[in-house]
């Protein structure tokens, strides 16, 4: 049997809305994924050592407070820092669709809006990342 | 005769898990525990509503939660609502002010004046509530974690402005323990968090007795996922910590009690939602007279704002929100609040537009001069099914607590993470039934549109760094020219004051008066208590 695929789901900046986050972390597990949450408030560098130290194969980011392309850049950069390249990144939350372009300039993969099936997400997931 | 219960339909149960028949009768009401809870309007214990002639004598407060950007901004909104005939403001800040952070903090970056006004200073405060009236507009601030500190400031610009502090109206949410189970902006860990939440109370009671100090949340317990009933209880559960603590401190039942408001949500079922309220009513009621003696009939009251709704509200077709709104607000209405918020159509994606908040108010409006929601108190008292279901949800919200009770409290139980537990686990069943179809949501399972997102203009709310910027700037010039030594003086006394168990808010107050920021009071009093570790639960 394959080793499951290993997820880290996290809340960079100040936004204190995880129900979206928690119910994400659910699904993924029911669907047989490793996955750990960081809780509220996580800086950009915490985000990407937690990434390193967890082996994560994804890195899924929740905001819905509006400043997600602030925070994405600021992601990106500590993965470059940090030469994490090899991790599928997702956003989820209130992203609105005229900032999908600019989030996927910064290396996000997939954007998930609040109210995605778990299923397009689980699927996305699973084409991506070959275990 | 035919009897209805034994028909073929498909049983159906409310979210709160109560089942509903499809025909109700007076037994129904009887075997439920009867009429006897029902009582007069006005009287305890408050079923049919606080009042004894309700809309009739005064209709809701309208209190559209609004902010954002900077303090002039806020402020031109402000007036704009009061002009458009609102009677009451409910202030959104922004997330750094909320954490208690200054503008210039490095977390704040990208935060600033995005969800809510910034608030750095006294002087913010100032700018934003500038020729308003604070005895005739009654003010709510939408603040908890930094709550002693935008507090003070409210008191000590009324006090500055030359309002006596013993006249003065209003309230702040001020309810932590739900931020700890929904929302998220804590700063210090559970017991200190409490500790200064009853700070505020024994500070109001003894000197702004008509200021509500907290408002307890079931609204965001409820947006993160519990069902109707649970948010009741778990509303309800809250404000007994609060109470146990301030009488612990010596403060005496009626004045505390008659400091403590509510804030529910309203989405979903209709009559779920009047049953809550009416369930809940005489449920507070009955606890604070068996449990605490109280006598005051101000404190027995469960008063409240209910409304919003956001979490009913979808990105999909917007203009669905406007219909939900309305019905929201009727349930509202149906419920006897005393105070009435309404999320904007627009809510599900972005700040509210002027367009979709005015819409908001109409709606409103529309329910006070058009519909008759005013003529006469309580129109669903006397329904076998609403009295049925009023009894049952009332049973349902006492088990509830009892067994948070048996588990050793609300207060543990959230330390501990298994309130947040139990709402997470909630929330995902919910969402699984959406996502099968089970619970319907048009335009989201049902009558769904494809692609319609592109079509449609959508209009955001710009946000701009500049202004961010500005606000940094004038953090900087307060800092420069205040009075530095007196501020430094005084934030040592809010550390004393902190470190000796003594009442942090006459400290604050100075502070705050000589310019201290949100984030300095809020540094200080994170030196003394710590800061919160969040228990990882999902």
């Amino acid at each position: 049997m394959s080793k499951p695929i290993r997820v880290l789901i996290a809340k960079p900046g100040l936004d204190g809305h995880d129900v979206g986050a928690k119910l994400v972390c659910r699904a993924l597990m029911d669907a047989g994924m490793e996955v750990v949450y960081t809780g509220l408030r996580q800086s950009p560098q915490a985000i990407a050592q937690t990434a390193m130290q967890e082996g994560a194969d994804v890195v899924g980011l929740s905001i819905l407070s509006g400043a997600h392309v602030h925070l994405c850049r600021e992601v990106a950069e500590e993965l470059k820092n940090k030469k994490i390249d090899d991790v599928l990144w997702v956003v989820g939350g209130n992203i609105p669709r005229q900032d999908h372009r600019a989030l996927c300039d910064l290396g996000v993969s997939g954007i998930f809006p609040t109210g995605t099936p778990f299923g397009s997400l689980i699927a996305f997931i699973r084409e991506k990342v070959k275990m | 005769m035919i009897d209805p219960k034994k028909t073929d339909v498909t049983p159906l149960f409310w979210e709160s898990g109560l089942e509903v028949q499809p025909v109700y009768t007076a037994q129904d009401v009887e075997s439920s525990g009867g009429f006897d809870g029902v009582g007069q309007p006005g009287e305890y214990p408050y079923t049919r509503g606080i009042h004894p002639q309700m809309y009739r004598k005064r209709p809701w407060t309208m209190r559209q939660y609004s902010g954002f950007g900077t303090a002039r901004e806020t402020h031109e909104r402000f007036l704009w609502l009061i002009r458009h005939g609102q009677t009451g403001l409910n202030v959104a800040f922004d997330l750094p002010t909320q954490c208690g952070l200054d503008s210039d903090d490095p977390m704040a970056a990208g935060e600033v004046g995005r969800v809510g006004m910034a608030v750095d200073t006294l002087r913010d405060m100032e700018e934003a509530f500038a020729d308003i009236d604070l005895n005739e507009i009654t003010v709510s601030l939408t603040i908890n974690g930094s709550a002693v500190a935008i507090m003070a400031m409210y008191f000590a610009l009324a006090r500055k402005r030359g309002f006596e502090l013993k006249d003065l109206r209003g309230n702040s949410q001020n309810d932590i323990l739900k931020e700890f189970i929904g929302r998220g902006t804590w700063i210090f860990p559970v017991e200190p968090s409490i500790r200064l939440v009853g700070d505020t109370m024994e500070f109001c009671a003894q000197n702004v007795p008509r200021y509500s100090p907290v408002s307890v949340c079931g609204y965001h317990i409820r947006a993160s996922g519990a069902n109707p009933a649970q948010e009741m209880a778990y509303g309800l559960s809250i404000a007994t910590a609060y109470i146990d603590h301030a009488l612990q401190r010596g403060l005496k039942i009626d004045p505390v009690a008659a400091g403590i408001t509510f804030n529910y949500d309203i989405h979903g079922n209709l009559w779920e939602q009047v049953s809550k309220f009416r369930a809940g009513r005489r449920l507070w009621a009955r606890i604070l007279k068996e449990k605490y003696k109280a006598t005051d009939p101000r404190g027995l009251r469960l008063r409240m704002i209910a409304g919003g709704g956001g979490g009913g509200l979808t990105v999909q077709q917007p203009e669905n929100n406007i219909v939900r709104g309305a019905c929201y607000a009727l349930a509202s209405a149906l419920s006897g609040t005393q105070t009435m918020a309404l999320c904007s159509y627009d809510e599900a994606y972005t700040i509210p537009s002027e367009h979709a908040a005015k819409i908001s108010l109409r709606t409103m409006q529309i329910l006070i001069h058009e519909i008759g929601l005013c003529d006469t108190v309580d129109p669903l008292a006397g329904s076998w099914f609403i009295e049925t279901m009023t009894n049952r949800m009332e049973q349902r919200i006492v088990a509830i607590m009892d067994e948070l009770e048996k588990q050793g409290g609300i207060v543990r139980a959230v330390a501990e993470g298994r309130v947040q537990a139990a709402v997470n686990a909630q929330a995902y069943e919910m969402e699984k039934k959406i996502q099968t179809g089970e619970v319907k949501k048009v335009g989201v399972n049902i009558f769904a549109e494809e692609e319609e997102e592109e079509e449609r203009e959508v209009e955001f709310h710009p946000y701009r760094g500049e202004e961010a910027k500005k606000q940094i700037d004038r953090l900087e010039r307060i800092r420069r020219e205040r009075d530095d030594l007196a501020t430094q003086r005084t934030l040592e006394r809010v550390r004393q004051a902190a470190q000796d168990g003594e009442n942090v808010v006459p400290a604050v107050m100075d502070a705050v008066e000589t310019y201290a920021s949100v984030g300095e009071v809020c540094g200080v009093l994170k030196e003394v208590f710590g800061t919160y570790r969040e228990p990882v639960r999902f």
